[in-house]
């Protein structure tokens, strides 16, 4: 599930930085790298488990499950934050490095 | 137990030849040699520049790992980090993990990218040149 999860996420980055202009100023390559490293690891891992349980592999217990698919949306959640504050460290738009001159008086 | 330190490590190396080879083309460029990166841009890209993304593609994927580590109780953010490392059964099934498991991941990795650039590189060499006038 986590997989799953995973993999679901890097395609949607993945539509979005070839919707995004060719100087990717949003930084959505950021999100694409984790969430395809991520998944290409965890399908090795899932090979390596479906070749240890077999078909036992696909019929997961619920509440392993739950806990997959929470973890897979934490993973989400971790990889949204690290391309945030990458996003806000290289700031292409210079709107970070601007703010303070704007709440200015 | 601990498959994400192989491609981790992996990345800290490639990290290091990608810094070593970008100082060295600055440096020839520095010296007025960039006349074959200006013709076609895009197929002559510098190879640091591919190397660039398998070094962010391995970083990116072990920090998920190790997150996932961290969920399953594997891993730990203090001395000696590997919940395991202090039963040596459990350190053997470690090192075993990281052969076999570690060892494919990073090699899969490793692969697609190889296979990514490939493809690339083919796409971009079946369109016609352009020539990149450069400001002196």
């Amino acid at each position: 599930m986590t997989l799953l999860i995973t993999v679901f996420a890097a395609v949607v980055a993945t539509v979005f930085w070839y919707r995004g202009g060719a100087k990717d100023e949003m930084k959505i390559s950021t999100l694409c790298y984790l969430y395809w490293g991520a998944s290409l690891m965890w399908f090795i891992d899932a090979v390596f488990e479906y070749a240890e349980v077999k078909a036992e592999y696909f019929t997961p217990a619920a509440a392993d499950m739950l806990n997959d698919s929470f973890l897979g949306f934490s993973v989400v959640a971790l990889g949204l934050v690290i391309w945030l504050g990458v996003l806000l460290w290289k700031d292409p738009k210079g709107k970070w490095r601007r703010l303070p001159q704007t709440t200015n008086h | 137990m601990a498959c994400f330190v192989v491609p981790a490590a992996e990345a800290a190396i490639v990290t290091i030849v990608n810094i070593v080879l970008e100082h060295r083309s600055k440096k020839v460029e520095a010296q007025g040699k960039a006349l074959e990166t200006a013709i076609s841009a895009d197929a002559h890209q510098p190879f640091y520049v591919k190397l660039k993304s398998l070094s962010k593609l391995l970083w990116g994927g072990s920090v998920l790992l190790a997150f996932e580590h961290l969920w399953h109780g594997e891993i730990q953010p203090f001395y000696p980090f590997l919940t395991a490392a202090t039963d040596p059964e459990a350190l053997s099934e470690v090192y075993h993990e990281m052969a076999t498991v570690g060892t494919s991941m990073a090699a899969f990795v490793t692969l697609s990218w190889a296979l990514v650039q490939f493809v690339r590189s083919r796409m971009v060499s079946a369109e016609p040149a352009t020539v990149k006038v450069q400001d002196k």
